[in-house]
């Protein structure tokens, strides 16, 4: 029945993209196109007349939520407010480690309680107000005092995470406790050690804002209406930050995000004149608008295509992995699970390598642990486990379990950056599982629909599921995961619970960096060997690509770009 | 929703318009969304709605006779039984399993994520590293069930709510019709879609479901639309005036009746449901588990690939196109044979 | 004439009522929820029953809904959580309207002005290859599926040629003023005809993906309708009369035919929601359809009952204003 003459087709696909960027360069009068894709070795050497005029335009995933990070949780938010805002801290270019940002030094107290921050001098923000200490501490005071709706984790996600608490909660442990501001010089005093502070000052969440803006727009005003939030005018209209570029505006039927760039910015002023971030949800469509010349670049190219565009003229930039790809084990409603032989052979089961290689991009690896590389801690003599078929069905025979049943559930409707297909790498372990007498039973959940909620309530034997990291922090990952022995992994089911739990708060508390790395490292080779609560699967490298013509794009191992020092060649 | 004239006025030129309207109004939005036999629909209720309330065997003899030379009819009906084989032999005569990855090894996200024709694939294979001429060659079985299946729920859920209302009238009529009006004030797809959208776990059956669902509205008023111009007709009134009861008159009597209409619309809502399985892969709703394979989420998985790997999505996408045609054409010179006035 | 209209309105009424009940009711026994969407797998119980709880989403089902409607008496139909969090989902609405009005417009205007001719023209030449050929090609393009017709003209136009641009409304750096959201009639309003004609490219393609449904439908009912007229004892009545062959057509023919083939394109506007849900993805289209999608990614109750419950009120209304029109016209549709 099918017709093999249409296959011809795909073999034009080459010549096609040749034709559309010709076709394309006498299209777009108004905005600064890439002059064709055909010069891409001229265009890959930096020296250049950048036009300082450009407008550079990016093609996001999602739309922006809104526009004050503080109530924001999610990366399409952060990558638009990250140019407009500054942190106390930041991360280095092309880290996830933290320096130096808004303040130029800080340090802690010996008891590692009392946090001095010496705040950049002849920084303004947006609206003219001066930066200082006491804009510092008014910023922490505003997260700290939240009110009513905007406690609600829905709104303020990371504080609540990473701080605990707000000042009329007195049930809960806050971490913060005063901000003083004397001239340039703001201390902090936080309530315990964590490994948390300072660092998770540099998250995108925690921009330092200007207070008169704040006040001028009512920017705590968030209030529950039927069933959702509304926003006050700050956070939808008027973000004001110190970054390179200022907020231009936001178009929601082109969905566009207008930024120009901040004359009066304290470093080095933006590279290009505008920055406009268009919304493409579709990837391919993302891929086709690059290729068409309407765009500049965008995020997360899916890895079939980055051959393609390479051979097109544009820049792939992979970022280093900072994620990890599980599968999640709960022994709650499968008692088989609870024996540890069982875990250890589901795991020496999968061929990861032939998942790596097949299913995930290039610059993919096993994951031998909970966290990639990247993170301080990580265990480098550990090895993921190998493929090993025979072993696993010896260990399910040793523990009596050869005829074990699962259920393995798989998430629809959704695609992340550690899990790029979620359905070949599910049918994928499913296979292997199989090849060793596992018998499956397949459960599929849609992401938003019963499988978040679904896995985190222990409902899942068997899941998958992954984690990009916010910042260099083992806790963000490991903590995250196990620290609490009732969610998705349900560690209670386990005899090990509470000595990881103890384990962990104790690694979270140690103030020595050294000390605290050895523990985390020592932990991980437990959590891969004795205890195993998941099975780590893989890293995985997002990728981001910009066409020909586009320079000095530093990528982040968080995607936290900071899109200023791009520049576009004429 | 509309309100259609709730009781057939017989005759006059003007009303069959009014009821082409009515009609139409009530197929309109079961096929014409989202790709599928909409036009067909309308036109061949209304035309075959009115067959039913007469003639009985000797229309069929001459619609048969009719068919033979009919060669769109034999056209489609040769797509349709060669679909049928196929669905039927294919996993006997495919050359690999569907479900099992024999060219896993080739696959590479970057340099190869599609590995292309060789020997023994002469399709080459998906991304996953299956066979995609097995895929194809299995798949029509599914997509034959779904289509089927689809079509039966329907059919099903129609002929309830539309014998009750068209048999009793009354208040019953008034309720029935009053649901099967809210339920059609929604656009079909995106019933579907919301309907598949609801199940906690998304699987074949929910998309077969789904589709079934959106179905039934129609069914039921074509079914109703039917009976209740039979109510009036001789054959009722005559086993009514015998004492014949009510229960045997609907099933004996108005139902076989209205079989004529019913058959037109199940064969054009086959092709429908076919290609609304596909724009509910498409949309992410489809069935998750792709071992048994059906070229409507052959087709919707495919999407990633379209421009890189365009046979990923036209084989299946061919398929499906033939395939309805195939139902179309069946159903479209059905409603024609049927319809006394296009005999000239 | 206007107890009839007043019954309908009523019936209208009711029948929205109850499809608000259904849809609030279902909307929130669906799994999952909002708060999956927003924090994907950051999300933990706690966030979760803390949200439930703000949000009043933990109380009886009834008093949800009877919230709704007090709220909804007020003019105030419930806030994004999802596709523009904190703004009101009627305002969403109305901002992504003008899109979908100006594509479905497009699509209908094509699928009349190729749907009509050639109906007419394959009844006028009944079992002509020209009949045969057409109806079989309205066929097919009912039998492809929308989204790939959708995908297959982005190919060979935007990505093969490269003549029209692959997705969106308008270009970057067009600045346009927008006066009305339809971008094409914007352009022509304020007379900047640079922002017309980009915008105009930009509707091409979703538009003639979205018009092959209606254009095969409207083409297969003039080809019908024609039918049945030319049949009609007063056609017959003017042939025999002698009347010239075009009045004939003018006058009787193409004017008692169209009367069925103008209930069709009124009947369209449903089809061309749902399929605007399908075109309006693969182009990246941001109108109603678009924010439906996303809306249901983000389970999105606000909006998502704004927008079905306006996609339904659209719907009824055209369907009553058709109805109307015929109870006008024919005296016997309002008998009950």
């Amino acid at each position: 029945m099918p017709n093999r003459k249409l296959v011809a087709v795909a073999g034009a696909l080459a010549l096609a993209v040749g034709l559309s960027a010709c076709a394309e360069s006498q299209r777009t009068p108004t905005t600064s196109a890439p002059q064709g894709t055909t010069g891409a070795t001229a265009a890959r050497s930096d020296s250049g007349n950048a036009n300082a005029d450009a407008t550079f335009i990016f093609g996001a995933a999602g739309a922006p939520k809104l526009f004050d990070p503080f109530y924001a949780s999610d990366g399409e938010t952060f990558r638009v407010t990250r140019q407009i805002y500054e942190q106390l801290l930041d991360f280095l270019p092309g880290e996830a480690k933290t320096g130096p940002g808004l303040a130029e030094s800080y340090e802690g107290s010996e008891d590692g309680l009392t946090w001095t921050f010496k705040i950049r001098e002849g920084v303004t923000f947006h609206d003219g107000t001066d930066l200082d200490a006491a804009a510092v501490c008014a910023n922490f005071d505003r997260w700290y005092n939240q009110t009513g709706a905007a406690q609600s984790s829905a709104v303020t996600y990371y504080w609540n995470n990473n701080f605990g608490g707000f000042a009329d909660q007195t049930d809960k442990d806050s971490l913060f406790e005063s901000c003083t501001a004397d001239g340039m010089t703001a201390t902090v005093k936080v309530t315990r050690v964590t490994s948390k502070f300072p660092d998770i000052l540099a998250h995108g969440a925690y921009a330092i804002q200007s207070p008169t803006a704040h006040e001028k727009y009512d920017a705590n005003n968030v209030q529950a209406q039927g069933s959702g939030f509304t926003y006050p005018a700050y956070a939808l209209e008027h973000p004001t930050g110190t970054g390179a570029f200022t907020f231009g505006g936001y178009d929601d039927a082109a969905g566009e995000v207008t930024l120009n760039r901040n004359e009066d910015y304290w470093g080095t002023k933006a590279g290009v004149a505008k920055m406009v971030i268009r919304t493409i949800p579709d990837e391919s469509t993302r891929r086709q608008e690059l290729q068409a010349g309407t765009i500049h670049g965008y995020d997360l190219p899916n890895p079939v295509d980055w051959k393609a565009l390479e051979d097109g003229g544009a820049k792939v930039e992979i970022r280093p992995a900072f994620n990890i790809l599980y599968v999640g084990l709960n022994a709650t409603k499968n008692e088989a699970l609870k024996d540890v032989r069982v875990r250890q052979a589901l795991s020496y089961a999968i061929n990861r390598d032939q998942l790596v290689q097949s299913q995930l991009p290039e610059g993919a690896e096993a994951a031998s642990q909970f966290f990639p590389k990247a993170v301080s801690g990580y265990n480098t003599s550990l090895q993921p486990y190998p493929h090993d078929p025979e072993k696993a069905k010896a260990l399910l025979a040793e523990a009596g379990h050869s005829d074990l049943t699962l259920e393995f559930w798989q998430p629809t409707e959704v695609t992340r950056p550690y899990m790029p297909d979620p359905a070949s790498i599910y049918e994928a372990i499913r296979s292997d599982w199989e090849a060793v007498g596992v018998t499956i039973n397949p459960v599929a959940k849609p992401w938003t629909g019963g499988y978040l909620d679904g896995t985190e309530q222990g409902e899942a034997p068997a899941f998958l599921l992954g984690w990009t990291g916010d910042y260099d922090s083992a806790d963000n990952f490991i903590g995250t995961f196990f620290t609490k022995q009732d969610n998705a992994f349900a560690t209670k089911n386990y005899p090990f619970a509470q000595e990881l739990t103890d384990a962990l708060v104790a690694a979270d508390s140690e103030p020595d960096a050294a000390k605290r790395d050895q523990m985390v490292s020592d932990l991980n080779k437990k959590i891969a060997e004795e205890y195993l609560p998941g099975l780590p699967i893989s890293h995985s490298p997002p990728a981001i690509v910009v066409a020909a013509g586009v320079n000095g794009l530093v990528t982040s191992p968080l995607a936290a770009e900071d899109f200023s020092t791009v520049t576009i060649t004429e | 929703m509309t309100d259609s004239p709730r009781r057939p006025m017989p005759g006059t030129p003007s009303h069959k318009k009014a009821r082409l309207d009515a009609l139409a109004s009530t197929a309109a939005p079961s096929g014409s969304s989202g790709g599928s036999a909409g036009g067909g629909v309308a036109t061949a209720v209304s035309d075959a709605g009115r067959v039913a309330s007469g003639e009985g065997v000797s229309l069929w003899m001459s619609a048969w006779r009719r068919l033979r030379r009919d060669w769109v009819f034999l056209f489609g009906a040769a797509i349709v039984v060669l679909f049928i084989v196929l669905a039927v032999v294919a996993p006997l005569i495919a050359p690999h399993d569907p479900a099992t990855r024999v060219l896993i090894d080739q696959v590479n996200r970057q340099t190869n994520p599609v590995p292309g024709p060789q020997p023994g694939h002469p399709l080459g294979a998906d991304y996953q590293g299956r066979d995609v001429l097995s895929r194809l060659m299995v798949g029509a079985r599914q997509t034959l069930l779904v289509g089927v299946l689809a079509t039966l729920g329907g059919l099903l859920g129609g002929m309830t709510l539309g014998t009750l209302a068209g048999a009793f009238g009354g208040w019953v009529d008034s309720v029935v019709m009053r649901v099967v009006d809210v339920l059609l004030s929604i656009p079909s797809l995106l019933m579907a879609f919301s309907i598949a959208a609801m199940f906690r776990s998304p699987s074949q059956w929910t998309v077969i479901l789904a589709i079934a669902i959106v179905q039934v509205p129609v069914f039921a008023r074509l079914l109703r639309g039917s009976m209740l111009a039979q109510r009036h007709s001789d054959h009722v009134l005559a086993a009514r005036a015998l004492g014949v009861r009510k229960g045997p008159i609907v099933f004996r009597h108005m139902l076989p009746n209205a079989m004529g209409p019913v058959i037109v619309q199940a064969t054009l809502v086959l092709a429908t449901a076919i290609i609304d399985a596909a724009a509910l892969s498409f949309l992410g709703l489809g069935n998750p588990d792709d071992r048994s394979p059906e070229w409507g989420q052959m087709l919707g998985n495919a999407q990633p690939y379209f421009d890189s790997h365009p046979h990923l999505a036209v084989y299946p996408a061919l398929c499906i196109i033939v395939v309805a045609l195939g139902f179309t054409l069946v159903g479209e010179s059905l409603r024609e044979s049927l319809d006394p006035k296009s005999r000239r | 004439m206007s107890r009839y209209i007043v019954r309908r309105l009523l019936q209208a009424i009711v029948t929205l009522f109850v499809l608000s009940l259904l849809l609030f009711a279902w909307l929130r026994s669906l799994p999952g929820g909002p708060v999956s969407a927003l924090l994907g797998e950051r999300s933990t119980p706690e966030d979760r029953a803390a949200l439930e709880q703000a949000l009043g989403l933990d109380q009886p089902i009834f008093i949800q809904y009877l919230r709704f409607l007090e709220r909804a008496a007020q003019g105030q139909f419930g806030v994004s959580t999802g596709v523009l969090p904190g703004r009101d989902a009627l305002e969403i609405f109305l901002s992504r309207f003008p899109a979908t009005i100006e594509l479905s417009f497009f699509a209908l205007t094509l699928a009349i002005l190729l749907g009509i001719p050639l109906g007419y023209l394959a009844a006028r030449h009944r079992g002509t290859f020209l009949d045969t050929g057409s109806v079989l090609f309205s066929l097919v393009g009912i039998a492809v599926p929308v989204f790939f017709l959708a995908f297959a003209l982005k190919y060979v136009f935007a990505i093969q040629l490269g003549v029209l641009p692959p997705s969106g409304r308008q270009s970057v750096g067009i600045n346009a003023t927008h006066i009305t959201g339809m971008y094409v009639l914007d352009g022509l309003l304020t007379r900047e005809w640079d922002a017309a004609w980009d915008a105009l490219r930009h509707l091409i393609l979703p538009a003639v993906a979205l018009s092959s449904i209606p254009f095969a439908v409207i083409l297969r009912i003039t080809r019908a309708s024609v039918l049945e007229v030319l049949d009609e004892d007063y056609v017959r009545t003017a042939q025999a009369k002698g009347l010239r062959a075009a009045t004939i057509r003018g006058r009787h023919v193409l004017r008692n035919a169209l009367i069925p083939v103008v209930t069709t394109i009124g009947l369209q506007t449903g089809a061309l929601l749902a399929g605007a849900v399908l075109t309006e993805r693969v182009f990246t289209f941001r109108g109603v359809g678009h924010a439906l999608a996303y809306g249901f990614e983000t389970r999105d109750y606000a909006v998502l009952q704004v927008l079905i419950m306006m996609a339904a009120l659209i719907y009824i209304l055209v369907n009553m204003v058709v109805d109307i029109a015929y109870a006008a016209i024919d005296p016997r549709v309002r008998v009950r």
